[in-house]
C-alpha cells in the first residue's frame, strides 16, 4: 500500500549568474490519503521551493515526487494549489464564479456539473452571495476564501497550501484556519499545508513536519495528538498544545543553529 | 455585513464627470471654447491678420454649412474614414498577432528586438514616394502609410503587455492544468489587453493623421485631397472648414476609443480606481 503522496530524496539547486544555491538538500516524507500535514520551518528554508516541486511547477534537481504512485513531472491533474498571494492568484478580469469555474472548464466537465461544483464550493466557504462580484471588490480574507473554493471545486486528490494566511489579519486568519480544519473533516481531503507559523502548524495539523534551515532536510516528524475537535479558544490554551508548540519551537531554533536536537 | 461590503465596493468611476466638479468642468470647457471662437472672430475683423488668409469663424461656419450640404463632401469623408478604418483594422490585427507570437515563441523577442527598433522610428511619411510608386493615388497608398504608422503603436504596446503577466497568475493557471492555448486566452490576453487598448487608441489617432496626410500629399481621394483642392482654388474659408472637420473627426475617434477602453477594462485598476474594502 503506497502513501498518496511520496516525496523521496528531493533536492533542488538553483543555478544562475555564477551563483549556486542549494535550496533543498534531501527531503523524504509521505502523506497518506485523508491526512492533514503541516510543513513548518524557519523562514527562507525552501518551503515554497519544496511546494512548487511537489506541485510540478518546478523540476527538482534530484529525487522524485509520486502522486498516487505516478511520478510528477508537470502539474498533475489531481492537485490544486492555494497560493499566499491571493490577489495575484485570482484573475481580476473574471468574476468570482468564473474564477472558480475556469479550471473546471479545462477538465471538460458538463455545464450542469460545473455549476453544481461551483455553487457547492462557494457555499462551503461561505461566499455563495459573492459569486457575481469581482475578486478585488472583496476583502483579503474573502479573496483567499475564493481561492480555496476554486481549489475545492477542482476536487483534487491533494490540496497544497503555500502559506495561505500569511497575508491576512489575525482574526481573519483564525477564521480561515477553522474553515480549513472544517473542510478537511467534512470532505476528507488530503492537505499539505506549508506555513512559517508554529502555532498554526500545531493547531491545524494531524502531523507536523519540521524542516531544517536551508539547505533543507526534514528535521523531525511530529504527531499532533490533540483531539480532532479543535477550537481557537480552548485548543490554544490546552497544556498539550503548549507542550507541542514549545517542542516545535525548540526544534526550529535548533534548526536555525544547525544542530539537530536529540528526541526527548 | 457581507452584503454591505459588496455594496460599498461597487466599482466607481474615477472620472471627475460626476456631481458638482463635473458640471463645473463642463462649464469651464464650454467657456474656453467660446473664448477661442470669439478670438478667432475678432482677430481678422480687427485687421490683426489679413482676412483673405485667416477668415473670421462666422465665414468658416458658412463654408462648413455649404460643405455639409454637398454630396461630394460626404464621399470624401467616406473615403477618408474607409482608409482610416481599414488601415487601422489591418494594423490592429497584425500588431496583436505579431506581438503575441513574439511573446509566446522562445527567443523570438531577442531575435526581433533590434529589427523592430530599427523599423519603428522610420516616419511613415518617408514612405510616401514608395506608396506612389507602388499604388499611385489608389486607396492602397493610403493603407500602406496608415498601416505602417499604426502597426508599431499596437505591436510595441502588445509586447509590453505580454511581458506584464504575473508569475503567480501564470503558475496558478499551470497548476490547474491550463494548456498553452488556454493560458494565452485566459491569462496572457487579459493581462495584455489594457496595453493593447492604449495602443489602439494611439494608433487610431495616428491613423487619421496619416490618412489625411496621404490624401493631401499623394492626392488619393478623401478630405485631404479636398483640402488641397480648396487651397489651390483660393477657397480659403472652405479649406478652414475642412480642417475643422478633420479636427472634429480626431476628437470623436479619441472619445470613441476611450469609451471602448473603459467598457472593456471595467475590471482594471486604471478604470475601476481604488476600491476601499
Amino acid at each position: 500500500m503506497h502513501a498518496l503522496l511520496e516525496v523521496s530524496g528531493l533536492r533542488k539547486v538553483y543555478e544562475g549568474s555564477g551563483r549556486r544555491v542549494e535550496a533543498v538538500r534531501d527531503l523524504t516524507f509521505t502523506v497518506d490519503a485523508g491526512e492533514l500535514v503541516c510543513l513548518v520551518g524557519p523562514s527562507g528554508c525552501g518551503k515554497t521551493t519544496l511546494l512548487k516541486c511537489v506541485a510540478g511547477l518546478l523540476n527538482p534537481t534530484a529525487g522524485e515526487v509520486l502522486l498516487g504512485g505516478r511520478p510528477v513531472s508537470g502539474p498533475p491533474p489531481g492537485m490544486a494549489v492555494v497560493f499566499q498571494e491571493y490577489g495575484r492568484s485570482l484573475f481580476p478580469w473574471m468574476r468570482v464564479r468564473d474564477n472558480v469555474e475556469l479550471p473546471l472548464k479545462q477538465k471538460k466537465l458538463s455545464r450542469s456539473r460545473r455549476r453544481e461544483l461551483v455553487d457547492d464550493a462557494l457555499t462551503s466557504v461561505g461566499l455563495s452571495d459573492a459569486a457575481g462580484a469581482y475578486p478585488w471588490q472583496l476583502s483579503g480574507g474573502m479573496q483567499q476564501r475564493v481561492a480555496i473554493a476554486r481549489a475545492l471545486a477542482y476536487e483534487p486528490d491533494v490540496l497544497l497550501m503555500d502559506e495561505p494566511f500569511a497575508a491576512v489579519d489575525a482574526q481573519t486568519r483564525a477564521d480561515l484556519e477553522d474553515l480549513v480544519r472544517g473542510l478537511w473533516r467534512e470532505r476528507g481531503i488530503t492537505i499539505l499545508f506549508v506555513t512559517h507559523d508554529i502555532d498554526e502548524a500545531v493547531y491545524l495539523g494531524e502531523r507536523v513536519l519540521i524542516l531544517s534551515a536551508s539547505p533543507t532536510v526534514v528535521q523531525e516528524q511530529l504527531k499532533v495528538d490533540l483531539p480532532v475537535e479543535r477550537d481557537q479558544l480552548h485548543t490554544r490554551v490546552a497544556p498539550r498544545f503548549a507542550e507541542l508548540r514549545t517542542h516545535v519551537y525548540e526544534q526550529i531554533q535548533a534548526a536555525k543553529r544547525g544542530v539537530p536536537l536529540s528526541k526527548d | 455585513m457581507k452584503d454591505k461590503q459588496l455594496e460599498d465596493a461597487r466599482p466607481r468611476s474615477v472620472s471627475p464627470t460626476s456631481g458638482r466638479p463635473g458640471l463645473t468642468n463642463a462649464a469651464l470647457g464650454a467657456a474656453g471654447l467660446a473664448g477661442f471662437l470669439a478670438v478667432w472672430e475678432a482677430v481678422p475683423r480687427l485687421g490683426l491678420v489679413e482676412d483673405d488668409f485667416f477668415p473670421p469663424v462666422s465665414r468658416v461656419a458658412d463654408a462648413l454649412a455649404t460643405e455639409l450640404s454637398d454630396d461630394t463632401f460626404w464621399t470624401a469623408l467616406g473615403d477618408t474614414l474607409t482608409g482610416w478604418a481599414v488601415g487601422l483594422l489591418i494594423a490592429v490585427t497584425a500588431g496583436i498577432l505579431t506581438g503575441v507570437v513574439i511573446a509566446v515563441v522562445p527567443y523570438l523577442r531577442e531575435a526581433t528586438a533590434s529589427t523592430i527598433e530599427f523599423l519603428r522610428p522610420i516616419p511613415s511619411v518617408a514612405l510616401i514616394p514608395l506608396a506612389v510608386l507602388l499604388y499611385g493615388t489608389e486607396l492602397q497608398s493610403v493603407l500602406l502609410l496608415v498601416v505602417y504608422a499604426s502597426f508599431w503603436q499596437i505591436l510595441i504596446q502588445t509586447l509590453y503587455g505580454v511581458q506584464d503577466v504575473d508569475p503567480v497568475a501564470e503558475e496558478t493557471a499551470r497548476s490547474y492544468g491550463l494548456g498553452p492555448w488556454a493560458r494565452v486566452r485566459h491569462v496572457l490576453w487579459p493581462t495584455a489587453l489594457p496595453y493593447v487598448m492604449t495602443g489602439v487608441r494611439l494608433a487610431a489617432a495616428v491613423a487619421l493623421i496619416l490618412a489625411v496626410t496621404a490624401e493631401l500629399v499623394i492626392g488619393a481621394p478623401g478630405l485631404g485631397a479636398r483640402i488641397a483642392v480648396a487651397q489651390t482654388s483660393q477657397a480659403v474659408p472652405e479649406m478652414y472648414a475642412l480642417v475643422v472637420v478633420t479636427g472634429v473627426l480626431g476628437l470623436l475617434i479619441n472619445v470613441g476609443a476611450r469609451t471602448v477602453e473603459r467598457r472593456a477594462l471595467a475590471w482594471h485598476q486604471s478604470v475601476r480606481g481604488e476600491v476601499a474594502v
